[in-house]
């Protein structure tokens, strides 16, 4: 089905698609592009996809509302599951006064940032891991002819309205922690609590992405992503002196999931990080979101070049 | 009855097709037991004997979570997506006329599917947890094989809940509600996340209860070696009731169902 099209488009255009891109020699860059050709300069095609992502969300919201009594144990569903994460903290807390040397309300600071980070990008990029059931029933062609950016219309395949249930439950919880710990608070720090939120949901953003440019790859290893994703928001809900220093080094220079909560929130807790670091690093994670963006961005390129569709 | 086993051999096989699936989904286990682990560490060396377990049971505990996670589908998964979306279109009508009976015919696939998922999912994570921390392992044979027994019973209880909240679809048309609230409150009344030993007063004596135990906490009680004797009987029969009074249910529920898809019309 992509052959056709891409042939019928015109010379030139057709063969980067059909052979997955392994025979050419230059020009790589716009492959994206070429698999479908879009006649817009590159900031309207950010645009354009933006514009695309809100139409089909807004599709699947009334496609969502049509059983509202569904509709409504879905989001209080969303709501209870991250709940049920900090009640488990809870149940803890009722035989402990610490936990790895943190009181209650550190923890839930920790666990407010993460489940709101987490949440924010779970509402917006959370049904990416459809891509590899799409390489495998190929409905991915369906995407290809579009005239629309692939990347949106995967990253809005299935909206679901129903994960502000989580960010609503990651909120309070940070509301609890704010309105309970005692703070020395300066501009600084309060301006890092909503950058820590942006940034933090854009780093998962960009392992979501990631694992979908894996699962052009392997269709079936969908599940390898929430290891990262869903692991990852568990793992930063704790602090990170009750884990290995080889897991918090791990999630710190391999998969930066450290910059999402901890090392910017033991900042504003002024607590020092187990695995040594200078202060600075604390201010990174904008840059570090931006870098794994650029990662994940060539991730998908490479894995959207070598998509082959199953031709039935 | 051949037929159900050759049906529960095909849901053996219809999961054991899937190995890129099953591998990725061992690697995931392996890291949320891993996460756990180490919070459970934290806490236990906070309260050792917390819950009547020493820090290596507490260890054991997180590990059989993770490989009885999928085999007793403690979040749903397995067969309820399918029934669900097939009562939605109709096809139920074509599930109605076979010459089977629509509750075995599905429970005989879960089966399949949880013995394979048991064996797939289970059994890798828990050889590297037991690699990487001390795990309390029985024994004696005889606790292996009350474990499984106990593991089985727990699959049945799981498959009957599922079936009546997939049923419940007849009604809503759309089971994705009711199938999430149902996965959730296994997740938290299984003791997936934490053992229900540890649930204070009154919340601890209804998570015990309900039939969710079933799914986690009574086998791993087994396999810790808490049951034995007349214990071990008591628990079988706390499952085996359970698995009895929700399967009469689900027939229940069957037969009013089936009533109302003459209504729907398909």
């Amino acid at each position: 089905m992509v052959e056709d099209v891409a042939r019928a488009d015109g010379p030139g255009t057709g063969t980067a698609a059909v052979d997955g891109g392994g025979g050419r020699a230059s020009g790589e860059a716009v492959v994206a592009a070429e698999v479908f050709p879009f006649p817009f300069p590159e900031r309207r095609r950010l645009l354009e996809g933006v514009r695309a992502y809100g139409l089909i969300m807004a599709m699947w919201v009334r496609s969502t509302m049509a059983y509202r009594a569904s509709f409504a144990m879905t989001v209080f569903g969303d709501f209870a599951v991250t709940a049920f994460d900090f009640v488990t903290i809870l149940l803890m807390f009722s035989h402990v006064d610490a936990l790895g040397g943190y009181s209650l309300p550190e923890i839930a600071l920790l666990y407010g940032l993460s489940a709101t980070a987490f949440g924010l990008c779970d509402l917006l990029l959370g049904s990416m891991d459809r891509v590899g059931r799409r390489v495998r029933d190929g409905t991915m062609d369906t995407l290809l002819v579009r005239p629309v950016p692939v990347l949106a219309q995967v990253a809005a395949d299935r909206f679901a309205l129903r994960r502000v249930g989580r960010i609503t439950q990651g909120l309070l919880v940070l509301g609890y922690a704010l309105v309970t710990l005692d703070i020395a608070w300066t501009p600084l720090k309060v301006l890092m609590l909503p950058t820590m939120v942006v940034s933090g949901a854009a780093i998962f953003g960009a392992v979501f992405v990631a694992g979908a440019a894996f699962q052009f790859v392997a269709q079936d290893a969908s599940e390898v992503q929430n290891s990262f994703t869903y692991g990852g928001t568990t793992l930063l809900q704790y602090p990170p002196t009750i884990f290995a220093k080889d897991l918090v080094r791990g999630v710190t220079f391999v998969v930066p999931l450290a910059f999402v909560s901890w090392l910017p929130a033991l900042y504003v807790l002024g607590r020092e990080y187990p695995v040594g670091l200078p202060q600075w690093v604390a201010f990174l994670p904008p840059l570090v979101a931006a870098g794994c963006w650029g990662l994940a961005g060539l991730a998908w390129r490479t894995g959207l070049r070598s998509y082959r569709s199953t031709g039935s | 009855m051949r037929l159900y086993a050759v049906v529960a051999a095909g849901g053996f096989r219809r999961y054991a097709t899937y190995r890129t699936a099953t591998a990725a989904g061992v690697f995931t286990n392996t890291v949320f037991g891993f996460i756990v682990a180490y919070t459970y560490t934290a806490l236990w060396d906070a309260r050792p004997r917390l819950g009547g377990y020493d820090a290596s049971e507490a260890l054991t505990y997180v590990w059989l979570g993770q490989a009885l996670l999928m085999a007793c589908a403690m979040m749903g998964g397995g067969f309820e997506d399918e029934l669900v979306e097939r009562i939605r279109t109709g096809d139920v009508a074509v599930d109605l006329y076979r010459p089977v009976d629509l509750q075995l015919w599905w429970l005989a696939g879960d089966l399949g599917r949880a013995a394979f998922h048991l064996l797939g999912r289970g059994v890798v994570p828990m050889v590297l947890g037991a690699l990487a921390f001390d795990l309390a392992l029985p024994g004696s044979p005889w606790t292996w094989a009350a474990f499984l027994g106990s593991v089985f019973l727990g699959v049945v209880v799981s498959f009957a809940v599922r079936y009546l909240v997939a049923l419940s679809a007849f009604w809503l048309m759309d089971g994705v509600g009711a199938m999430r609230i149902v996965s959730l409150a296994g997740l938290f009344f299984s003791g997936m996340l934490l053992p229900l030993n540890l649930f204070p007063g009154l919340l601890g004596e209804v998570a015990r209860a309900l039939p969710w135990s079933s799914l986690l906490q009574v086998p791993a009680d087994v396999f810790l070696g808490k049951h034995t004797g007349w214990g071990l009987v008591e628990a079988y029969a706390f499952q085996g009731g359970w698995a009895v009074v929700l399967l009469v249910a689900g027939r229940l529920v069957q037969t009013a169902a089936t009533r109302r898809v003459v209504v729907q019309g398909g």
